[in-house]
């Protein structure tokens, strides 16, 4: 009897621990109130992604704070409803649908990887709501009810590959973690290098599960094709934890970045500042923002988020400045439509620009894209970045590659006549809410 | 209360013992590294005098070539104002021209200037146009003498990695002048395969050269060179085949298949048989780095399956929270080195005994918490130490960082060590590997020589006569605990120098330990050190013929067939006290 007692007694002490973990997320959905606008926070606060997610949603609320002290949107104070999507995919999509049903919000800003993505994107479309996905993803998708802040794959990746064959570099090891964004870049950096005259051969492609700590043999085996003779370089789609373990390796087996540099698509300064770095210095990243980017607002910005998080330590990356823009183009729509109807939104968006952090303008594409500029950016023993190469202006976001068969006919458009996400500009016909050929299988 | 004094004290005896034998094995390693003839070698400076004025393509830019020196650093060369420009220039390709100019002055300047482009040490003051060394918070002049001693605006001269690469190649060639053969055999070994900035100063060097390694890679250098240069004639490319017979040049492989494909036949024959050598070594080579690997991964699997033995092995607790055991062990090194910043190694290794420690004590609070009432309950025990990790890892996120925490990797566990001339190792694989093998002696000799042991033993094998004799069973089941969850946390301590340490660092490791044992044998140390090599080694043989991704699987799924087949693992417990 007395073993039942203390036995239940656990299972409170258990059940109550876990509540005092939640509370404080669930602290923050206040009660409703007629004379605010409410704004959607979708991001991870706990599991996996957590430690990606948790930066943009403090982004997110110092913004949101700053714009009510600057006298709140349309007349109302804005609210901001956070939620813990808990890097459960389904969950996001429960989320999701509280958020726009329960909560009623104007506007969600939210996810990170792309099967999160996928998960809303059916809510979002059946409820018409509103969302802005703030991080770089493989492009080959358009909808309505999204905006996408973060590059499209002919922003990040094709002018990595540029870079690398300007460089002279005539082998590619294309090293990636098993799911859908590096299939998908990977597939199109593939296609880019053939058109380019890379040999077949010389395009070695590995994929490793989520969290893959034990890189001894591939990084051997980049070092075995690096040194035999022709010039390598490893495009890189290592997606977060996976990434430290890797350069570590790297580092053991004596490859410096100058022998065969590494090109990261998913590494920023967030995820630098948690490695000792001394062993990266040299390798390559690809983004449309760094944090040591030289510019009056992007100092501005930088203060103000060290004081707002009260961490001098803390450091920006590109997908907080892509939550940034997609901040002020909502609030400028809003400015300009004179309500948060989702509809006028949208069409008062298209078309509508705001400053980037890095000097240039960020400008809504009719296909629900941004321009954004390319920079190319070496890692710096102090985990920041040092800008080696950039593009010119600022490059279109193309939602549909041109470099894979499949799509390279399609575009999107979300103005009339077209207002069609997957258009195909051969036949004429917008394939509508049909997915095309390739997505289906 | 005595007998728990005791054996509070062998536990920690137990942990100052782990923590003084890692300790010298540490100082050991640390001493070899120094040793170790591969560590990277500072190029020297460059002694002034010889002249040897490079022919380059590019003519217009030469500062100096004559000026003998006596004491460059007192009185610098003449920089011409043409190389400054250049480097100033915001243009890559403007800086390719300064560094290629440079690197024809046989300066001392010369040789500074691009030693500090290379570490990014190089500084431009703006607007009087001189050149620093050093930190921006300590910047000290170096060009010219009469310049500001305090820069108004200075901004670092930026290089990219194929100019460093550049770079290392021509402060490499200059540093084949050292007196040390130590020095020239690195030298010479870094420039195999970077590009060829120079090939009648290396046919000079290797006329000159005593050292037979040296001497070969410069062979191997000049050779590469004409395999690779489209204006040499066959014959020419023959030789330097010839020359590379009996060496081993992986530099050469491409070349080699290009010219084994080419037209003429004598050229293309001889191309393929050194083809054929090449690759034989290399596959021999292949073998000998895939079973280090697989070692070296399946120590670090018998690693965290260790503690797990005792805890589910020996106690028959299913403790999902073993992996955050782990965790807890792997940010006690962060908490010391956030200590210690000034030294990293010593403070890896006195987290040795201090993961111990953490992790022990934490095991033994959640053994007599929430294990101790749910003995005899697997299915609740599972999902309560579940929901416990759960917990940890959310205090983790909550009380340290939801990011990961940087943990330095100390001098001791970097780098390589060179078994022969074309076989290396990781350094720091090499000692997790050793420290494996102490670990299992030191738990199985706890296991088995001690009475803390023997009363484990007792306990598990016959709870009740062990009880009616005298041994207190539930301090034993608290302290059989403790000692599982501390050798995971010194296994964390490992982990923090191979992986992330962040929340989810747990996560990872858990499904593979539990692997491990059950593949091994339940209640089997030795199984658990077999199965986990086993393991480790299948996985790398399997890896390059399938990929990770499904090397992974296959060992799952045989895993699954052999306990299928063989429920009680690799050694199973017999006898009338096998329970299982």
């Amino acid at each position: 009897m007395k073993s039942n007692f203390a036995h239940r007694m656990i299972l409170a002490l258990l059940v109550a621990l876990c509540l005092s973990l939640s509370v404080p997320m669930m602290a923050q959905e206040a009660p409703k109130s007629p004379d605010t606008i409410k704004v959607g926070i979708l991001h991870s606060l706990s599991g996996t992604m957590a430690i990606s997610e948790t930066t943009l949603k403090d982004v997110l609320l110092m913004l949101i704070a700053e714009q009510n002290q600057k006298g709140g949107l349309l007349g109302k104070q804005l609210e901001a409803v956070v939620v813990d999507p808990a890097s459960d995919w389904p969950m996001f999509a429960e989320k999701a649908r509280d958020l726009l049903t329960r909560d009623k919000v104007a506007v969600v800003f939210g996810c990170w990887t792309s099967v999160s993505r996928k998960s809303v994107l059916p809510v979002f479309e059946e409820l018409n709501g509103l969302l802005f996905y703030p991080v770089q993803y493989e492009g080959q998708e358009s909808s309505k009810n999204v905006i996408y802040t973060g590059a499209a794959p002919n922003q990040q990746a094709i002018p990595a590959v540029d870079y690398l064959l300007g460089e002279g570099v005539k082998r590619f090891v294309l090293v990636g973690t098993d799911y859908v964004f590096p299939r998908t870049a990977n597939k199109i950096v593939e296609a880019y290098l053939l058109k380019n005259g890379v040999a077949q051969e010389d395009i070695i492609t590995y994929y490793t599960p989520f969290s893959h700590s034990d890189w001894q043999s591939i990084v051997a085996d980049i070092k075995r094709i690096g040194g035999s003779g022709r010039k390598t370089a490893v495009i890189s789609t290592i997606n977060g934890d996976a990434n430290v373990p890797f350069y570590k390796e790297l580092a053991a087996q004596n490859i410096s970045a100058s022998s065969i540099p590494v090109m990261a698509f998913s590494v920023g300064e967030e995820e630098l500042s948690g490695v000792d770095s001394k062993p990266l210095v040299g390798h390559l990243a690809a983004w449309n923002y760094f944090q040591s980017v030289d510019k009056p607002e992007n100092s501005e910005f930088i203060v103000k988020w060290k004081e707002y998080i009260k961490d001098p330590k803390r450091v920006t990356n590109d997908p907080m400045e892509a939550s940034y823009i997609g901040f002020n183009l909502w609030v400028k729509a809003v400015e300009k439509a004179k309500t948060t109807d989702v509809d006028a939104v949208l069409k008062a968006l298209v078309g509508l620009s705001t400053p980037n952090l890095t000097g240039g303008v960020a400008k809504v594409l009719p296909n629900h894209h941004l321009t954004k500029p390319v920079l190319i950016g070496e890692i710096e023993d102090n985990g920041q970045f040092q800008v080696v190469w950039s593009t010119e202006g600022e490059v279109e976001g193309d939602a549909w590659s041109d470099f894979l068969p499949e799509s390279a006919d399609l575009i999107s458009d979300w103005t009339p006549p077209i207002n069609c996400g997957n258009y195909n500009e051969k036949t004429k016909t917008c394939l509508g809410a049909e997915k095309p050929a390739e997505e289906k299988k | 209360m005595r007998s728990l004094a005791r054996l509070i004290n062998v536990f920690l005896s137990l942990s100052l013992f782990f923590g003084l034998v890692l300790g010298s094995l540490g100082l050991l390693g640390e001493l070899k590294a120094a040793r170790s003839d591969d560590s990277p070698v500072d190029p020297p400076m460059v002694t002034t005098g010889e002249a040897s004025t490079a022919e380059g393509a590019i003519t217009e830019v030469v500062s100096n070539p004559e000026s003998p020196m006596e004491s460059p650093m007192e009185s610098p060369t003449e920089l011409s104002p043409a190389v400054l420009e250049s480097l100033a220039s915001s243009k890559v390709a403007d800086r390719d021209v300064a560094i290629q100019a440079l690197g024809r002055d046989d300066s001392d300047l010369a040789g500074v200037l691009l030693e500090g482009l290379l570490k990014g040490r190089l500084y431009l003051d703006r607007p009087s146009g001189a050149l620093y060394l050093g930190e921006t918070s300590n910047l000290a002049l170096t060009w010219p003498n009469n310049g500001p001693l305090k820069p108004a605006n200075p901004r670092k001269v930026a290089v990219n990695n194929r100019q460093r690469e550049t770079i290392e190649s021509l402060l490499g060639t200059r540093s084949l002048r050292d007196p040390d053969p130590k020095v020239r055999r690195a030298v010479s070994r870094a420039l195999i395969g970077a590009p060829l900035t120079n090939s009648s100063l290396i046919q000079e060097f290797l006329s000159q050269e005593t050292d037979a390694e040296t001497k070969d890679n410069l062979k191997i250098i000049l050779a590469l060179g004409t395999l690779k240069d489209p204006n040499q004639n066959p014959a020419a490319k023959l030789t330097a085949i010839n020359d590379l017979s009996g060496l081993y040049a992986p530099a050469a492989t491409d070349d080699l298949k290009a010219l084994a494909q080419g037209s003429d036949p004598s050229l293309a024959t001889a191309a393929a048989q050194a083809l054929r050598r090449l690759e034989a070594k290399a596959q021999h080579l292949a073998l000998a780095e895939t079973i280090f690997f697989g070692l070296s991964l399946g120590s670090v699997l018998v690693l965290i399956a260790i503690g797990l033995a005792i805890t589910f092995g020996v106690m028959g607790v299913i403790n999902m929270a073993h992996g955050e055991m782990a965790m807890l062990g792997a940010y006690t090194v962060w908490g010391l080195q956030t200590l210690w910043p000034q030294s990293p190694g010593l403070a890896l290794i006195m987290a040795l005994p201090a993961a111990f420690l953490v992790s022990g004590l934490v095991g033994g609070a959640i053994e007599m918490t929430i294990i101790r009432p749910l003995y005899q309950r697997p299915l609740e025990t599972l999902l309560a130490t579940f929901g416990l990790s759960l917990i940890l890892q959310q205090a983790v996120r909550k009380g340290v960082s939801s990011m990961n925490v940087a943990v330095v990797t100390p001098a001791f566990m970097s780098g390589q060590w060179r078994l022969t001339a074309n076989l290396s190792v990781t350094q720091g694989r090499v000692l997790i590997f050793f420290f494996c093998l102490l670990v299992f002696a030191l738990v199985y000799l706890v296991l088995r020589k001690t009475r803390l042991g023997l009363e484990i033993r007792a306990v598990t094998q016959n709870r009740g006569m062990a009880r009616a004799l005298g041994v207190p069973s539930r301090r034993v089941d608290t302290l059989t605990f403790a000692l599982g969850s501390g050798v995971a946390g010194v296994s964390g301590v490992a982990l923090s120098q191979l992986t992330n340490v962040g929340p989810n660092l747990g996560q990872d490791y858990i499904v593979d330990s539990f692997m491990v044992v059950v593949f091994g044998g339940v209640g089997n140390l030795w199984g658990t050190l077999v199965g986990g090599l086993i393991i480790g080694l299948a996985n790398k043989f399997l890896e390059p013929i399938n990929g990770a991704m499904l090397a992974k699987i296959t060992i799952m799924v045989g895993v699954i067939l052999f306990i299928q087949r063989n429920p009680l693992g690799l050694f199973p417990q017999r006898g009338r006290v096998a329970s299982f």
